[in-house]
Parts: structure tokens; C-alpha cells; sequence
């Protein structure tokens, strides 16, 4: 392992106490605890980090935080990597393991570098236009364009890491714990307000964290460390270091992601999540999003050892790392000035401060020049040199307009420049919030102008940038926030931090360095780094015709990497403007959407993933079809008995013998999941008969009537049983999956149509546990159960309900048949369900008692020709497609789906009937959903007459059976169709939906 | 009445007696099933000093009229669920009773008394973690400015709909949930809760 070369042997906010190890490309090195993966690579002198995206240009560092738009790595291997983080953002830990994305095989000798050398084939569009050609091959192309393209691995395996989400309320959310966002969250912290401050670095202070400002007469960080204490010591102060605002929704709705443990690599404790999610819910948002330094463009700008002024000044200041050991400064305002006096100050040489503004005069300037370092007013470096590293700059002077050079070209030796170009705000989260811009002349930039929300921006984001003004603006925000939200200025609350003024000189907009040679020829201006978009790019862009700033973005794809821009847009804005002839305004900015940096799925997915990915409902008997190794089948969220295997059998096997049983001698299923409204009121009746189409006035208390529920197009909806149990007291039972739409349907009518109707509507499906008893030897077993209850024929006949006993539990019994067979449907609390379930087993056992499931269920009622809704309706199906007129009332008056049914289409001939179909082979089972045709002999295209709706084996007829949706089926008894399957076609005669029973003999039994 | 050894709770298959400890120790969050409680959806007209008098006649409550709030009064508490419904619930088996009452004095009046006891399951939480564990899975604003002791809501939590009812400051909190969700919310708390340390007590 090589020691630190470029470590500062002293100052920085690292743990020279605590060496940390770390692989990158596959060597090993050395940082210290503080340091990101960007800083700890600077330490050791490690470049390139990075390839580019499209040229695979060799890549350095840039930036020192979220921008940044290089060193993007894939983080640790196996199940837990992750591409796409940010180097600058990565908290080293013992361990660490990162490689370079974009490069293979090596970030050193990459062979994708060929792009460099074909660059004139690439052109802005280059995918536009050439691979879209010949049509349908983009598929072709793509494979090889994303290796080549290298955006990192997905990994492979399952996330081994827990991620975890938390909602949160706050009165007022800071977002960025830099000077006006700590001010803020202190202002509106002591008025009580429950506050959250949240910050994406590791800890707070933000730009302070670099050192060297003053604030309330000491150091800024005793500052800080004051301010946190304080915060940390109000109760209703939440504090979330390592914490990204991502998104800002409507309703000052914003999502926070929190790095919880990432930053302990392996020694992250077990019972922590990795990260969280907050999603919280502001009364006020302040955003002190702070700003990001932008570049000034010249030749070739894209050379590792080029990097924003501020990127270099945080990792001599705050990391103690040293970018370079001489170093040119080029800058068109005074902040980068302070960084040449930090660079000195660390021993790092300045060759010289490069500015365009012509006479670089005030307070900066002049302590550079005593401290002498050299200041080339009037001048621009026009062009980087080397190859790995830039080990020169090129100098020229600046003509008055700033469009051309002039005088000679001076060579400066380096092996670092610093640039800045000015500041942007942040205004990313601004944006997002619908908030709308302006451009600011004097700071060439965008600044937050008319909220859309109940939000305030402050600091460097809202173009304030002097600490003085930053301190007392956030302090101030702070408190009106927090009024806002209800909370008021304290007696106890003090004045607003201060800090000396600073003069500083007005900034000289500057964006593209002219050159002598054209541009695009031999060299490379780059605007985007992370997308390798140049201003040879942008302006071809123009001269193809694409002048508005969103679709220049989508032609060149700038502004479209990882990244979103955050160095290069506004630039690239400049250049457009320049290039179209409008100002920057009117050229106007693209859109910034959520998230502000990547989000990783598996927090967004959080818990909700393996056995909490959504609720399993289980009935009170669940656990006795699991003992007996029940196949379970989800109907919505309900697991219910596909079958019951016997050892060695197989589905069909099972499904057969269920359904033997049940036609021979007595089978139980648990029918708990069917939906159950308890209907009370003087009007329910009234309710019945509007919401089925079959009039309900004569039915008699302790009886059941089956009913069809139309939608208002006439089509069928739901049906069910429904019985009368006393004289206004009903209670209605639904499908398994249409138990709630059901409830909220009737609902719907009563609270918005029918306010005069007295009826009330209670939901007792999970009330009751069911235990169908269905077989002819059903009475007999029920018999041995109850004692208070005469089931003989006559007492209790089919289509009734009595309450008594059942194995010692109150029960109510309702004879209804979804089989064809004698039933009895066993209704007890659920909580008893269990014991009466195991009751009728044991009573069961001397006539061979069978646990059915859903499958023998779904044969036997086909064989019977019972509907299943959603079967054998799906929403275009009236009562009259299925064979089921008779249950329509031609008397009532009305009822919902009345009207429609006496549309000219619904009351047709010829639409699609509900039929059965016997194959000719009777050991053909046609599968379900497939196309019935009349003309089998011509070929696709041909005309499809039907479907199959339900198809099965049948064990009690021996032979197949299905149901089929045909056009004008009703009168096609008799026909022979025919359905076309891969490899063959099976033909089948049309004949009346039932098949077994059809005088129902058995169930009136 | 059926036997008691004849009911099964809603979670009884978890075992949960077996883990439970006396005192929970340093846990930052406490769980129990409680089980058995006489429920009772009361529905009827809030306007209506009639409706509210006989109910207050039978099983000594005054309904609580405010939406989230609740009630208590004779062995009863009433969870506000609608402007016309309520649920009521009562101490274990009391429901027959409670119910028996409020029917014969809301008989001449329109009302539904409707025993839905076996309906939900009941799980306490508790815990100097616990509103911490229900902002995982709940958006409602559960600070004790807002949402304290007495307060009830009908929300989601995690992807269970839950009758939610705040019992003290601790805070304590009782989670109604329907039956045949209550493994999965059962699941999803302990899940939750890893993090603060969980204990599980007997909460008959």
C-alpha cells in the first residue's frame, strides 16, 4: 500500500487517528475517517478516476459534492453493489471497494478511447440518426450501445440490505444545514416549532465546513458546533445529517433520503436500515440549497487535474488533500481568489490567477498580489494541455467584448486549475416545487423569483452570498417561517449570528473562452462532462434547428446524465443564447425534476418487499389447510384452498377426487372469504330492489334469493345470495373479490342518491367464518352437530336460513348450493371457526368427509352452468348473454341497469351467448380463453365467432366440459365450431350450459 | 354462550403467550394481541337527542360526536367512525349484553346495532418507541399536538387498514385491524419495531 502523497501534514477535519483501507481498480489504499472516496483518492494522487461517457476521454475529479459529474463509481461488488454514486459523496470505510464506471478494461488504457478518435462521427443526434436506420434494427444496435455506454451494473442478486421509510409532520423543514440554513432552523427551533433540519453532508456547517470565516467574533465552526448543540437540545428539533431532499412535491410534500448506515460499510449494526425515506409533510419549507460553482469553458476543459475552484479549495481546507502541487487559477470573480491564498497556503505553488475582467482591483486581489502570486488581468486561458493529466495552460489576452484573443499565447506550466465561472444557485428543489425563475445580470445566473408554495429560499440559493447576509436572511426566514405555521418570536429570542462584510467585485459573465482555432476542430469545449456535450455539439444542435432550450437538451442529451447538469446547464443555456441571438432569459431553462440525486430502488421499495410485500388475508381456518399441505390460490388478497393433495397425487389427481366426493357422498369447504353486508333499516327492502334486477317483496323472513347486480350500463357486476333474517334486516352476500367495491357501490347510492332511504350497511365478512357442507350425505353429517335445528327436507327446505346450534356454537345455517348438491353453509363467529370446522371433520369421518378447494369448487358449479362474474362476464355482458333473463323483472319499475338494457346494442340479436361446449374427443380439455371460429379451413385472419370462458376435466361425467361466450350462441345449440390451437385445431358441438343435474334434483334433495 | 376453549384469537396460531415476558425491560416497543373484546358497530342519527339519549340509557355513553374522538362511560368506550357510526367495545363477552341493551331502547328509533366482535383483532403497541413505529407505516400526524390519549382515526398502516385509538401518553395505542389482516400487521410491527428492541406481552 503507498503512503498518503498528497496529504497535508496538518489541519482538515479528517482522523489522522483512524487509517481507513480501501480498493480502487483493484489497488489498495489508504484514507482516513472524514474523507469521501474523492478526497481520499486525491490524498493518494489517484488519476484518472473515470472514463468518459461517450469519448471515454480519461477523467479527474471536479467537483466536491453532489455535482459532481466524473467520478461516478460502482460501489462495493456482488449483491450489495451499486452504480452510479458519486465518489464525492461516498463516505470512506474500512474496506470499501470501488471501480471506475465507463472504462474497460481499465480506466488507464480504455479501449472505447477510439471514440476520441472517431469523434467527428459522433455528432449531437449521432443516435438520431444513424441508428435508426434501417428501420427495426434500433433493437440490434442497442445491446452493444448500452455495454458500450457503461451507465454500471445492476446487481444481479437480491439486496441483502434492510431499507426502511418514516412519515413525518413538520411546522417548518430547512432544507441544507450550511450558515443560512443552521441560522434558519435555530430562528424557528426557539419559538417551539417542531422543526427538521436536513443536510446530504455528514455533517453540518456547509460550505463554513471549508474553513476560514468568522462569525459572531470567533471561528464559524465554534459557530456551527454552538448552533447544533443548541438544536440537538430542543425537543421538538429533529436533526437528519447524511439526509438529501430528493423530491418536492405538491403540498410541500418532500422526500428526504437518509444514508443511514452507509457510510459504516461492514460495521453498519444489524438492526439498523440502511436507509430511510422520509416522507414528510411541511407547513413551511426554507430552502437553503446553497449554490454550485460553474466552469468556464475552454479547450479541451476536460483534462483530470481541472477542477471548480471551490472543489479545490474544500479538499485542501476540509480533507487536507492536495489536488495538485502548482496550480492556475482562472477565474471571472473574487471568490476564487480566496481559494489561490488557501492553495498558498497549503504550499500548493500558484503559477498565476488568470481573470477576465481587466483590472482585478479590490481587497482579494490585492492580498493575492502581496502575497505574489501572479494576476493576468485581461486574459483567459484559452486551451489545457497533456494527455492523463493536464500538465499546461495556454494564455492569451481577452479583446475588450470578450469575443476574441488577442496577443500572443503563453504557456503555463501546472498540474491543477482551479476555475470559476460564478456561482448557481441551487435551485433544483425551487423548481420542483413549481416555482418559477429569473435571471440575475450581475450574477449571470437563475434565482429563485414567485413560489408556487408555501416555501421561502435563502442564502446562496436565493443569489445571497455574502455570510453576512446569508446569517441574517436565514435568521429571518427562519422566524417568518415559523410564524406562518402558527409559531411566534419568543421573549428569549436572540439577535440574528453576524459576520463581517466582505467586498468583493462584480463578476464579468463569461462562459466560452475564444479561441484562434475554429471550435470543434482538434480540440473539445466541453459544456456537459457527464454526457460529453460540447459547444461544437450545442451549435450544430442550432444549425439543425433546434433552438428551444428542451429540445436541445433532448437532441445533444445535455443536461441528461446522472448528474441532471448541475455544472454545465446554465452554461450550455449561455452558449445557445449566444448562438440563437436571444438573451438568456428568453432562451429560457430546461425543467429540474425529482429526484435531485439518484435514488436506489430498494429504498423505494423499503419493507414492502418478500413476505411484506403486500397482506396475505388469511380466514380463521388457514392454519388447518396449511397442517394438511393445502395448494392455496390468491383470490385478490386472500390465500384460499386451490386443492388438497394427498400424498403422491397430483392436481389433477386431487382435484378429481374432491369433486368425487362431493357428487358421492360429502365434501366441506371454508367459503369465509364471500363478501357479507349486514343490511338494516325500514328501506331495505327498497335497496334490494333497486340494486338487483329481480324483485324482492315476497320473500319471506328465515328465506334466500340469489341476485344479479348490474352496473349502470347493464352489465353484470356482482351476484350473490342474499337472505331475509327479519323483518328489516337483511343480510347480503357478495364474490370473494367484489366484497368491498360492492359495499362502497351501495354506499356510493345511499350517500349521494338515495339520501332518503333509511337503510344502514354494515360489513360483517370477516365476522363469520363459513363451513359449506355440500354432498348428499351433508344432512347426515350435520345431524350428528346440531341438536336445535330440523333439517329434515320439509322444516328446512333448499334456498332458507336457520339459527341454532352447531357443534355447541351459535350458528346460523343457510341452505344454498354453489355445487349442484345438497349444502348447508355453516355461519359462526370466526373466532369459533377453527373448532366447528374440526367438528364437521370428526362427525364427517365415517362418510369419508372431503376437504374441497377452489378448483373442484369452480368444476362443479361449470357443471351445473353456474356464472362466475369475471369468468364468465367481464364487463360487456348483460343478464340476457348469459342465459339469465329470468332473473331480469319485467315488472319493476326500475332498477340500476334498467334503462341500458333496453339499448338498441344490448337488446340485439347475435351478441355473445353463453353456451357449453362438448369437445369431440371427450378427453380434450380446450384451454380457457381460446378463439372459437365457424371456418377453421381458411387461414389467419379468420373470423372469431367466441371464447372459451371456463374449461375443465370432469370427473363426474368422465369426459370434458366448457363454457363458451359465442355471437348468437343462444341459437347455436346443436353446431359444431371449432377452436385453432398451435399444432392443431379442436372442434366442439354447442350445446346447453349444463351438463349435470339440470333439473337440480340434487340440491332440493 | 359457546364454550370459551372452543375460540380461537386471530393471531392465536403465533404463539404469542409463549414469548411474552412480565417486564419488558429496556425494549423500545411493546406488543401484545388483545383478545377478545366485545365489539359493536352502532349506527344511528348523531342529530337525534333521542338516539343519543336511549344510548346513553342503555350502556351509560355519551357517543362522541367529534370526528377521531372517543368516549368512555359505563364498562364501554365508543371509537368515533362516521357522523352516524360508531364502534363500541366493550370489556371480553360483554357484547351480548351491551348489544341486547341498546336494541330494545333503539327499537322504535332508525338504528342498526350490528355485533361484529370477531371482526377485528386487537393488537397493542406500546413503547417509548411506538409512535415511532406507526410513522413507518401510518401518514397520519401522530405528534401529541395533534393526535393524543382519546383520539382514534381509520387510516393505513403499512398496507392494513387500522381503527387506530390513542389509550394514554405513554403513548399506548390499541390497532384495530380486520381479522384475516392481523398476521400480516403482526408481522409488519415486529419488522418494524426490530430496530428499537421489542418485547411481547400477554394482553388478555
Amino acid at each position: 500500500m503507498s503512503p498518503q502523497r498528497h496529504r497535508l501534514a496538518a489541519g482538515g477535519r479528517i482522523d489522522r487517528s483512524r487509517p481507513l483501507n480501501f480498493t480502487f481498480n483493484g489497488r489498495r489504499f489508504e484514507g482516513y475517517a472524514g474523507d469521501t472516496l474523492a478526497s481520499a483518492l486525491i490524498a493518494n494522487g489517484v488519476t484518472p478516476v473515470a472514463r468518459s461517457f461517450k469519448y471515454h476521454r480519461p477523467r479527474g475529479i471536479v467537483g466536491a459534492g453532489a455535482e459532481e459529474p466524473n467520478a461516478i463509481v460502482q460501489l462495493e461488488t456482488g449483491a450489495r453493489t451499486q452504480p452510479n454514486q458519486r465518489a464525492t459523496r461516498v463516505e470512506l470505510y474500512d474496506g470499501l471497494t470501488a471501480a471506475s464506471v465507463n472504462c474497460w478494461p481499465s480506466v488507464n488504457f480504455d479501449l472505447g478511447a477510439v471514440n476520441n478518435l472517431l469523434k467527428r462521427l459522433l455528432p449531437a443526434g449521432f443516435y438520431y440518426k444513424t441508428f435508426m436506420w434501417p428501420p427495426g434494427f434500433w433493437m440490434r444496435y442497442e445491446y452493444f450501445i448500452r455495454r458500450a455506454a457503461g451507465l454500471g451494473k445492476a446487481p444481479a442478486a437480491p439486496d441483502p440490505d434492510r431499507y426502511d421509510k418514516m412519515h413525518c409532520h413538520a411546522d417548518v423543514l430547512v432544507v441544507g444545514g450550511g450558515p443560512s440554513g443552521l441560522a434558519a432552523a435555530l430562528a424557528a427551533g426557539r419559538t417551539g416549532a417542531r422543526v427538521i433540519l436536513a443536510d446530504g453532508q455528514n455533517e453540518f456547517g456547509g460550505a463554513l465546513l471549508d474553513g476560514g470565516a468568522e462569525i459572531d467574533g470567533g471561528p464559524a465552526l465554534d459557530w456551527v458546533a454552538a448552533a447544533v448543540a443548541e438544536l440537538e437540545a430542543m425537543a421538538e428539533v429533529r436533526l437528519l445529517p447524511r439526509a438529501t431532499v430528493a423530491g418536492y412535491y405538491d403540498h410541500n410534500y418532500l422526500t428526504i433520503v437518509e444514508r443511514v448506515t452507509d457510510h459504516l460499510g461492514a460495521a453498519a449494526p444489524a438492526n439498523l436500515p440502511r436507509q430511510r425515506l422520509w416522507k414528510v409533510r411541511a407547513g413551511q419549507v426554507v430552502l437553503a440549497t446553497g449554490s454550485v460553482e460553474r466552469p468556464l469553458v475552454f479547450a479541451d476543459n476536460d483534462r483530470p487535474g481541472i477542477m471548480l475552484a471551490s472543489a479545490a479549495a474544500t479538499y485542501v481546507n476540509r480533507y487536507a488533500a492536495k489536488p495538485g502541487s502548482r496550480a492556475v487559477v482562472f477565474t471571472n470573480n473574487d471568490s476564487a481568489y480566496r481559494v489561490a491564498l488557501d492553495l498558498a497556503e497549503a504550499g500548493i505553488e500558484v503559477a498565476a490567477v488568470v481573470d477576465p475582467r481587466p483590472e482585478p482591483e479590490g481587497p482579494l486581489p490585492a492580498r493575492t498580489r502581496a502575497r505574489g502570486i501572479e494576476v493576468l488581468g485581461g486574459q483567459a486561458v484559452v486551451a489545457a494541455h497533456g494527455g492523463g493529466r493536464v500538465a499546461a495552460v495556454e494564455v492569451m489576452g481577452l479583446d475588450q467584448a470578450g469575443g476574441g484573443v488577442i496577443g500572443e499565447s503563453r504557456r503555463v506550466r501546472c498540474d491543477l486549475v482551479c476555475v470559476s465561472g460564478g456561482w448557481n444557485p441551487t435551485v433544483h428543489l425551487f423548481s420542483q416545487s413549481g416555482g418559477r425563475l429569473r435571471y440575475d445580470d450581475a450574477l449571470a445566473g437563475f434565482v429563485p423569483d414567485r413560489s408556487a408554495q408555501a416555501e421561502r429560499s435563502v442564502g446562496a440559493a436565493a443569489g445571497t452570498f455574502a455570510l453576512a447576509d446569508c446569517l441574517a436572511r436565514g435568521f429571518e426566514a427562519g422566524l417568518e417561517a415559523a410564524a406562518e405555521a402558527g409559531f411566534r418570536r419568543k421573549g428569549r429570542s436572540r439577535r440574528a449570528p453576524k459576520a463581517p462584510a466582505q467586498e468583493e467585485a462584480p463578476l464579468r459573465p463569461f462562459w466560452v473562452v475564444p479561441s484562434t482555432v475554429a471550435r470543434g476542430r482538434g480540440t473539445k469545449h466541453f459544456i456537459d462532462l457527464q454526457n460529453d456535450v460540447t459547444v461544437a455539439d450545442v451549435a450544430l444542435a442550432v444549425r439543425e434547428g433546434y433552438r428551444s432550450a428542451e429540445h436541445l437538451k433532448r437532441y445533444t442529451t445535455m443536461g441528461m446524465g446522472t448528474d441532471q447538469g448541475k455544472i454545465g446547464n446554465v452554461t450550455g443555456l449561455a452558449v445557445l443564447s449566444e448562438l440563437v441571438d436571444a438573451d438568456i432569459p428568453s432562451v429560457g431553462t430546461t425543467t429540474f425534476r425529482p429526484p435531485y440525486t439518484p435514488v436506489g430502488f430498494g429504498l423505494l421499495a423499503g419493507r414492502e418487499v418478500g413476505a411484506l410485500a403486500d397482506p396475505v388475508r388469511k380466514t380463521a381456518i388457514h392454519r388447518w389447510h396449511e397442517d394438511r399441505g393445502a395448494a392455496f390460490e390468491d383470490v385478490g388478497q386472500w390465500k384460499r384452498p386451490w386443492y388438497f393433495p394427498r400424498a403422491g397425487e397430483s392436481m389433477h389427481d386431487a382435484v378429481n377426487r374432491e369433486c368425487l366426493a362431493v357428487r358421492n357422498s360429502v365434501g366441506v369447504m371454508d367459503a369465509s372469504t364471500l363478501g357479507k353486508i349486514d343490511i338494516q333499516g325500514p328501506d331495505a327492502l327498497r335497496l334490494l330492489n333497486w340494486v338487483y334486477t329481480n324483485a324482492w317483496d315476497n320473500l319471506k323472513i328465515g328465506r334466500c334469493r340469489y341476485g344479479l347486480m348490474l352496473g349502470e350500463d347493464g352489465m353484470v357486476m356482482d351476484d350473490g345470495v342474499t337472505t331475509r333474517l327479519a323483518e328489516h334486516h337483511y343480510l347480503m352476500t357478495t364474490t370473494t373479490g367484489g366484497a368491498a367495491g360492492v359495499l362502497a357501490w351501495l354506499e356510493m347510492w345511499l350517500q349521494t342518491e338515495w339520501l332518503d332511504l333509511k337503510v344502514h350497511l354494515t360489513s360483517v365478512t370477516e365476522h363469520w367464518a363459513t363451513v359449506a357442507v355440500a354432498g348428499p350425505r351433508a344432512r347426515e353429517l350435520l345431524s350428528a352437530l346440531t341438536s336445535d335445528i330440523d333439517l329434515s327436507a320439509k322444516a328446512f327446505p333448499f334456498m332458507s336460513m336457520r339459527a341454532g346450534t352447531v357443534a355447541g356454537v351459535p350458528a346460523r345455517v343457510f341452505r344454498i348450493s354453489f355445487t349442484g348438491e345438497l349444502s348447508f353453509e355453516i355461519n359462526v363467529p370466526a373466532s369459533y371457526g377453527m373448532a366447528v370446522w374440526n367438528a364437521v371433520m370428526m362427525a364427517g369421518e365415517k362418510y369419508g368427509v372431503t376437504p374441497f378447494g377452489t378448483e373442484a369448487m369452480h368444476i362443479l358449479r361449470a357443471e351445473k352452468g353456474y356464472i362466475i362474474v369475471g369468468d364468465e362476464t367481464d364487463g360487456t355482458t348483460t343478464p340476457g348473454d348469459v342465459g339469465m333473463d329470468w332473473i331480469v323483472s319485467k315488472k319493476k319499475p326500475d332498477f340500476i341497469g334498467k334503462r341500458s338494457l333496453s339499448r338498441p346494442d344490448t337488446a340485439r340479436e347475435g351478441r355473445k351467448q353463453l353456451v357449453g361446449l362438448l369437445t369431440q374427443d371427450p378427453k380434450e380439455v380446450l384451454p380457457e380463453g381460446g378463439q372459437i371460429v365457424a371456418e377453421p379451413e381458411k387461414k389467419p385472419p379468420m373470423k372469431m365467432i367466441g371464447h372459451v370462458t371456463s374449461s375443465y376435466w370432469s370427473a363426474s361425467l368422465g369426459r370434458s366440459i366448457a363454457l363458451a361466450l359465442v355471437y348468437g350462441g343462444h341459437k347455436r345449440h346443436g353446431e359444431t365450431v371449432h377452436v385453432p390451437l398451435i399444432g392443431k385445431t379442436v372442434s366442439a358441438v354447442v350445446s346447453e350450459p349444463r351438463f349435470y343435474d339440470p333439473e337440480g334434483v340434487r340440491l332440493r334433495g | 354462550m359457546a364454550e370459551a376453549y372452543l375460540r380461537l384469537s386471530a393471531l392465536a396460531h403465533l404463539g404469542l403467550e409463549a414469548r411474552a415476558v412480565a417486564d419488558p425491560g429496556e425494549a423500545g416497543v411493546v406488543l401484545s394481541e388483545r383478545p377478545g373484546r366485545g365489539q359493536i358497530d352502532l349506527r344511528g342519527e348523531a342529530e337525534d337527542a333521542g338516539f343519543l339519549g336511549a344510548v346513553e340509557q342503555a350502556i351509560g355513553l355519551a357517543l362522541p360526536l367529534e370526528a377521531g374522538t372517543t368516549a368512555s362511560g359505563g364498562a364501554a368506550t365508543a371509537l368515533w367512525l362516521g357522523p352516524n357510526e360508531w364502534l363500541v367495545v366493550t370489556p371480553p363477552d360483554g357484547q351480548g349484553a351491551a348489544a341486547e341493551a341498546l336494541r330494545a331502547a333503539l327499537k322504535d328509533l332508525w338504528a342498526a346495532v350490528t355485533d361484529v366482535s370477531d371482526s377485528r383483532a386487537v393488537i397493542g403497541l406500546s413503547g417509548r418507541h411506538a409512535r415511532d413505529v406507526l410513522m413507518k407505516g401510518c401518514s397520519l400526524d401522530l405528534h401529541p399536538r395533534v393526535f393524543g390519549p382519546g383520539r382514534s382515526a381509520q387510516s393505513a398502516v403499512a398496507r392494513a387498514l387500522v381503527l387506530l385509538h390513542q389509550t394514554d401518553e405513554a403513548p399506548s395505542y390499541d390497532l384495530y385491524v380486520h381479522r384475516s389482516f392481523a398476521e400480516y400487521l403482526w408481522l409488519w410491527l415486529e419488522d418494524a419495531a426490530a430496530e428499537y428492541g421489542l418485547a411481547v406481552v400477554s394482553g388478555g
